[in-house]
């Protein structure tokens, strides 16, 4: 199949603004939009520039703005894109060149939730013991491959920078809902201020987003009911 | 810009990380080419093995035979000895982490089958990988990269290095190219640990990231250090057809089986006891052998994983991912149909060669070069020998990631920093200059791809002395031709174009050591096949090859150094039977 493919351009070191550019490929069907890529920039245009590593959804760095949707190129079939496709960088982040985003205040936010285990307790000889229902209550927020594609697709970030976005709240639960975790109030209390949860307006973005399907929503509002509630559930 | 730390680990992927976990003292910083939760570790599928004997009895000194046998015996015993009794504790170590393991019913960690694990010594399978999911890499450099953020690990993230620094007999550095910048920077330690990966981009059908390069032993060898076994590359048999992505053996660990195009489970017929569930050099060889025998699917270079029998509630808990690779890249619903699939490239048993500390060792009399570490893919220690069992390289990165680590702790207390070589810089300077001007004409990407293709269609599952000599004659072809590489971007700011010309360079440097290597090796031992030479011979070839790097493709010497084996009766070398 052929496809027109938009993308649009930035080079801060060339260009005062940014541009549209466009190609035309000669693509399988069963191609992903990342293969395209790779023929413009292998065969067409050196100078495209964009991130990728796994190439086929577990690593996290070709999160893109593909026909207005945050989408990991490498999940994107061209079969499903049709025979016209716009690709931009993600919202909400600053472009460094084309389709690459500056990653370091989404890491930052990140890192200010506490994402790693807390336990003061001496560590045992063998494993800590966790039932497979205690397991089971944060598995969603263990699949999260940090690509970014939810937070760039939140209208409350588009509007507010500096708040901490659905990413890191999903790193947060996964670790406030962990039997093994005593730190779970620490991160409540951060999540409980002005740039918490509550600049959450449940819009469900980011779960359309997610290329891991988190239902990062539902995520998002188990923490909202234990800050109000102490309980998940809570209602 | 020049930095000073103690430790300087290269790669953030399980081995580097592990390896940074154990120096919370030291001023320690790791830079990695793609940022830390990108790396390739996070690709891995099914588990990490160590015998816990959580679900039935098991002993490491089964898992040490399992890996030295898997190995076609060309394994250093001492090192597997090391990885098979310490991944257990290595194991509880990522549980106590953080690591969200899957659970038994009483709450432990719940660990299955995988191939080539046994117990007593080959009678059956047995359950001795622990696992998240389908997603136990994944879940590992999280869970590492959680504990570097909570130890405020400094990560220099889109780093490429380009050089190891030497002085004097020790190593005392690595210089660096800031990918957003464009900018060179020199980092001057007192110990260096690559922890760099695999090059498995130098295959097309491949199951390796774009960042698996082979970065870190090119360096090497281009500093004069040897590569070891590069030979020995494994091609794993369930790679998704045409794509190389990988089904994990994890589908096979919990029932799956491969499927010809006569619908015939064929593995019962080669291999009776341990079936699908055999090492991986075997099962490729077997699904190839198929093919040429005419039974691949429609006649086709390709035949089935079939789990349908599995059921659905046990795919969506077991192997979710993979399932979903299947029906994203092939529109195949594998609970209801058989997955095409194919032999994938997939990982180097070779690379720089090290001690059981990780310590880089430089020659056949085992002479280390002080303050150089490696760990991971990119090192031989040996434990995978002529092939790895699945599981082994995560147990690989977590042991000798954390040895690697300990061992940097004890050295850099007890040694200064070597001064820095002359003009530290220079050869980096030089090299990226080269690319920014050169006017040659020939293009990157069309040079990787004559280089991916001869690699499938030369240096694949088997292999002949008439076809290695071409792809080594196109190697040097394709390095001639590299030294003429012109860039259409010139521009220092975030040049991506740029990077993947010097990964070139990096994964040539790896095709011709490996075609070396197997062109000298008249044996088959494992992965490495020799359709003119189908025997193991233990009287000639039960060494370990050394490849020092040339001034051209076809000048590189070759030497060899013993395989280390135990007095034990239990590992002397025999027959591999499964």
């Amino acid at each position: 199949m052929n496809v027109l493919i938009r993308i649009k351009r930035y080079d801060p070191e060339r260009d005062s603004k940014p541009y549209w550019d466009e190609f035309r490929v000669e693509a399988d069907p069963i191609d992903r939009l990342l293969d395209a890529l790779n023929t413009i920039k292998w065969t067409m245009d050196g100078t495209l520039t964009y991130r990728r590593s796994c190439a086929h959804g577990v690593c996290g760095s070709d999160a893109m703005r593909i026909n207005g949707r945050n989408r990991l190129a490498c999940k994107v079939l061209m079969r499903d894109v049709g025979n016209k496709v716009t690709i931009e960088p993600m919202l909400g982040f600053a472009v460094i060149r084309d389709l690459v985003v500056d990653m370091e205040p989404f890491f930052e936010k990140y890192k200010s939730v506490k994402p790693y285990l807390i336990n003061y307790d001496n560590e045992p000889g063998t494993e800590r013991l966790q039932s497979s229902e205690e397991r089971a209550i944060f598995d969603e927020g263990t699949k999260c491959i940090l690509c970014g594609a939810c937070t760039g697709s939140c209208p409350s970030i588009w509007g507010n920078p500096d708040w901490v976005g659905p990413a890191a709240i999903v790193n947060a639960h996964r670790f406030i809902f962990d039997s093994r975790d005593q730190a779970g109030a620490e991160r409540l209390n951060i999540l409980a201020k002005r740039d918490g949860v509550w600049r959450c307006r449940t819009i469900f973005n980011c779960s359309d987003a997610c290329p891991r399907g988190i239902p990062v929503t539902d995520l998002i509002e188990q923490v909202k009911r234990t800050i109000v509630y102490n309980d998940p559930k809570g209602v | 810009m020049y930095y000073k730390f103690d430790v300087v680990i290269v790669g953030a992927g399980g081995a580097g990380l592990m390896a940074a976990m154990q120096l919370p003292n030291a001023s320690v910083a790791v830079l990695t080419k793609v940022y830390p939760t990108r790396s390739h570790t996070g690709a891995a599928q099914g588990g990490v093995a160590a015998a816990l004997g959580n679900v039935e009895e098991d002993h490491w000194k089964w898992h040490m035979y399992d890996t030295v046998k898997g190995g076609d015996y060309l394994v250093d015993q001492p090192a597997a000895e090391v990885l098979a009794r310490e991944a257990i504790d290595a194991v509880y170590e990522l549980e106590h982490r953080g690591l969200p393991f899957n659970r038994t019913p009483d709450g432990r960690i719940d660990q299955r089958r995988f191939g080539g694990h046994t117990r007593n010594y080959g009678e059956g399978p047995v359950r001795r990988a622990c696992y998240a999911a389908d997603r136990t890499g994944h879940m590992i450099l999280q869970t590492m990269y959680q504990n570097a953020v909570k130890n405020q690990v400094r990560f220099f993230s889109e780093y490429l290095v380009l050089d190891l620094l030497m002085n004097d007999g020790q190593a005392c550095g690595v210089v660096a190219f800031e990918i957003r910048t464009g900018e060179i920077h020199t980092f001057h330690a007192k110990a260096v640990l690559f922890a760099t990966g695999g090059y498995g981009r130098a295959w097309r059908v491949t199951s390796n990231a774009f960042a698996c390069m082979g970065d870190g032993m090119a360096i090497a060898y281009r500093r004069g250090i040897p590569l070891e076994d590069m030979e020995m590359y494994q091609f794993h048999p369930t790679g998704i057809y045409k794509v190389g992505v990988l089904l994990s053996e994890a589908a096979r660990g919990e029932g799956g089986k491969l499927l010809n195009g006569k619908g015939e489970y064929f593995m019962e017929r080669y291999m009776p006891t341990l079936k699908d569930l055999a090492p991986r050099d075997i099962v490729s060889r077997c699904i190839i052998q198929e093919i040429k025998d005419g039974n691949g699917v429609d006649g086709k270079d390709y035949v089935y994983l079939d789990v349908r029998h599995l059921g659905a509630e046990k795919i969506a808990e077991k192997l979710p991912d993979i399932t979903d690779f299947a029906r994203n890249y092939l529109g195949v619903e594998p609970i209801t149909e058989p997955v095409p699939i194919q032999p994938t490239a997939h990982y180097a048993m070779g690379g720089v060669p090290t001690d059981i500390d990780a310590r880089v060792v430089i020659d056949a009399q085992w002479t280390p070069l002080p303050g150089f570490y490696a760990a991971g893919e990119v090192a031989c220690v040996s434990v995978h020998g002529a092939n790895r069992l699945g599981t082994n390289s995560l147990v690989d990165l977590i042991v000798f990631g954390r040895r690697a680590g300990k061992h940097m702790a004890k050295f850099i207390a007890e040694n200064d920093h070597a001064t820095l070589p002359d003009e530290p810089e220079a050869y980096s300077r030089e090299l990226v200059d080269h690319l920014y001007s050169s006017k040659g004409g020939e293009s990157a990407a069309n040079i990787r791809s004559t280089m991916q293709n001869e690699m499938d269609d030369k240096v694949f599952v088997e292999r002949t002395e008439s076809g290695l000599r071409k792809a080594l004659d196109s190697i040097a072809g394709l390095q001639a031709a590299y030294s003429n590489v012109q860039l259409q971007d010139k521009g220092k700011r975030y040049n991506t174009e740029i990077v993947e010309a010097i990964e070139l360079g990096f994964l040539l440097d790896c095709a011709e050591a490996t075609i070396h290597g197997g062109l000298a090796r008249q044996e088959s031992r494992g992965a490495h096949f020799r359709i003119d030479y189908p025997k193991r011979d233990d009287a000639n070839w039960l060494k370990h090859t050394l490849a020092f790097k040339g001034e051209k493709a076809h000048d590189v010497r070759l030497d060899y150094k013993d395989v280390i084996l135990i007095d034990d009766p239990i590992f002397k070398p025999k027959e591999r039977k499964y």
